[in-house]
């Protein structure tokens, strides 16, 4: 299975990538690559084994409910680029 | 042309952890921007989540207050977009293994049928923050207190037929996780938050009309009202020989319409993918068998049990059961008063009334549960009548006296002294002669009139069953 050139520019905007147009062939052709190595894996039977969903034979460890985190805004607002009244400030999202 | 309406709600419910979904942050509504937005809600580098265990067990007891199957193996995914508010990049779901699986609910109809409305499933996720689009010398101001409160999302199956049908599934869903505590289920503060689907089809079509997505309702009132606009605006069009867009559309409620929210944007696609952070999450029969034993009475069994050892009228019933606050407080009357149909009458009318007159919750209530109770005790052993009940009642708002203290007070015990009652009614038969010889002649209906000069004459005191009994002695 191939990708177009238009695949990757749009899977590029999606992940906010830059990918220039030179690039973009390129990329197709790698990312090809890796789906025709998924074909070949489809072909396995594996009409006898589990899904997984992670690699790891392991369950998820849970917490309590409790609150360990303090307050640490001006601490973590000092590494932010634009701060005002305690807010982290973006540039201006349009609707 | 007659249509066919097919509404599907997904319903957010904030759950009402004291942490965050994956980290130790503290989840109170209304703090200072940012002071509840810790690293990890930050998404910075090299932090990883850590799943709350109450927040599972809150879903999990959802799910079985619904009759789900639940998911022996939950598995989260990340949901990819771009939005300032998310500062991951992802919101951290779940896809194909939720949590709480196909499950139902009953909705009770204002002609008072039933119908049973099925959840397809309700998924556990993270929130996003908040984006302020005030003016920040044209920039965005971002509150991230929000980001990683668990969520709950109810998707229902598009079977809701009307409005009507869809805001008695919200106020069900809502009365449930409210029993539930699992979530405050405040709308106006944003701890339920309902999403519309809403399509029309010609009726007896097999397919589907093309839907749009109602964002953001926040509020029973506006469900109504915003799905009404939707139904009839995507009518027009089909009438017109137009065709629906599938989109996500925006209700204002200041100009009660639905407007179009994105356009430009690219058909959505999150890419999906599993979450290499956390692993599946495991649970066993034990451990739903110790959840379900925990569950508490739901509004269904509660207003069967109302119906069953109370004597109610499952209209009623229905009324207190629907919030379990009203229950709570109905049940602690009658524990005191005894008497299940009076208490059903005082709560559901005068208390219901005062609280909505007032917009009260029943947590603001000047009357507590057990001063009504002692005030339907004194009707019941004949201290007051009912009619006086209600002055005592009112007096009760202002007066945080003991029900029998405002009685003595204002002076309005029962009179039901045999002798007291008689002068008044010699007093009321020497003032009527005409109406006492009408009686006399064979007008019944003069009778009332007498009855009331007599409860007039005592402001209200005296004891009606005595008036009638002794004035009908004395005309014979």
């Amino acid at each position: 299975m191939a990708l177009e050139k238009s695949e990757v520019t749009k899977i590029a905007q999606l992940a906010r990538l830059h990918v220039d147009d030179g690039e973009a062939e390129e990329v197709a052709r790698r990312i090809s690559d890796i789906l025709e190595l998924i074909n070949k894996m489809q072909a396995v039977d594996t009409a006898n084994i589990e899904p997984l969903s992670h690699p790891l034979d392991a369950v998820q460890r849970l917490r309590p409910d409790q609150v360990t985190e303090t307050d640490r805004r001006d601490e973590l607002q000092k590494i932010a680029p634009a701060v005002e009244a305690g807010l982290y400030l973006v540039p201006k999202v349009i609707e | 042309m007659n249509w066919e309406t097919v509404i599907g709600l997904e319903v957010h419910v904030q759950l009402s952890t004291r942490s965050k979904l994956f980290s130790g942050t503290a989840t109170q509504f209304g703090a200072e921007p940012n002071t509840q937005a810790s690293i990890y809600d930050l998404a910075l580098p090299g932090t990883l989540p850590v799943m709350n265990r109450e927040a599972l067990r809150m879903a999990v007891r959802f799910g079985l207050a619904i009759d789900a199957e639940i998911g022996r193996k939950s598995v989260f995914d990340r949901k990819n977009y771009f939005y300032p508010d998310l500062p991951k990049g992802y919101q951290v779901s779940q896809l194909h293994h939720p949590t709480v699986g196909r499950g139902s609910l009953t909705i009770t109809l204002e002609d008072g049928s039933e119908r049973v409305i099925g959840v397809t499933r309700a998924h556990m996720e993270e929130d996003a923050g908040k984006s302020l689009h005030e003016d920040f010398h044209g920039m965005t101001g971002i509150d991230l207190n929000r980001a990683g409160t668990p969520l709950l999302e109810i998707v229902s199956e598009p079977e809701l037929r009307n409005a009507k049908e869809a805001v008695a599934y919200l106020k069900k869903l809502h009365s449930i996780i409210r029993y539930l505590d699992i979530s405050d289920g405040n709308m106006a503060q944003g701890s339920m938050r309902c999403d519309a689907n809403v399509s029309i089809r010609r009726q007896g079509d097999p397919e589907l009309g093309t839907r749009t997505e109602i964002k953001n309702i926040n509020s029973f009132r506006f469900v109504e009202k915003a799905i009404n606009y939707e139904v009839m605006r995507q009518r027009e069009i089909l009438e017109d020989g137009g065709r629906i867009i599938q989109e996500t559309r925006l209700y204002d409620s200041d100009r009660d319409e639905t407007r179009s929210m994105r356009s430009k944007e690219v058909a959505n696609d999150y890419r999906y993918f599993p979450e290499p952070d956390l692993l599946p999450v495991v649970i066993d029969d034990a451990y739903i068998e110790a959840v379900r034993a925990e569950l508490p009475e739901l509004p269904d069994q509660k207003r069967e049990r109302f119906v069953a050892d109370f004597g109610l009228s499952p209209y009623d019933a229905g009324v207190l059961v629907s919030s379990r606050e009203m229950a709570e407080y109905f049940e602690q009357v009658v524990a005191i008063c005894g008497d299940a149909k009076l208490s059903a009458n005082w709560v559901t009318v005068e208390l219901l009334g005062l609280l909505n007159r007032n917009n009260w919750e029943f947590v603001d209530s000047p009357i507590s549960a057990r001063r009504l109770g002692d005030l339907i005790a004194r009707i019941k052993d004949n201290t007051i009548s009912g009619k006086i009940a209600k002055t005592v009642f009112e007096a009760m708002i202002e007066d945080q006296a003991e029900v029998d203290a405002i009685i003595e007070k204002q002076g309005l015990k029962q009179v039901t002294d045999s002798g007291e009652i008689e002068q008044l009614i010699d007093a009321v038969i020497a003032g009527n002669p005409d109406q006492v010889q009408q009686f006399r002649d064979g007008k019944e209906a003069v009778f009332g009139y007498l009855v009331g000069q007599a409860m007039r004459l005592s402001r209200g005191k005296a004891n009606p069953a005595q008036v009638n009994q002794i004035l009908r002695d004395k005309l014979k």
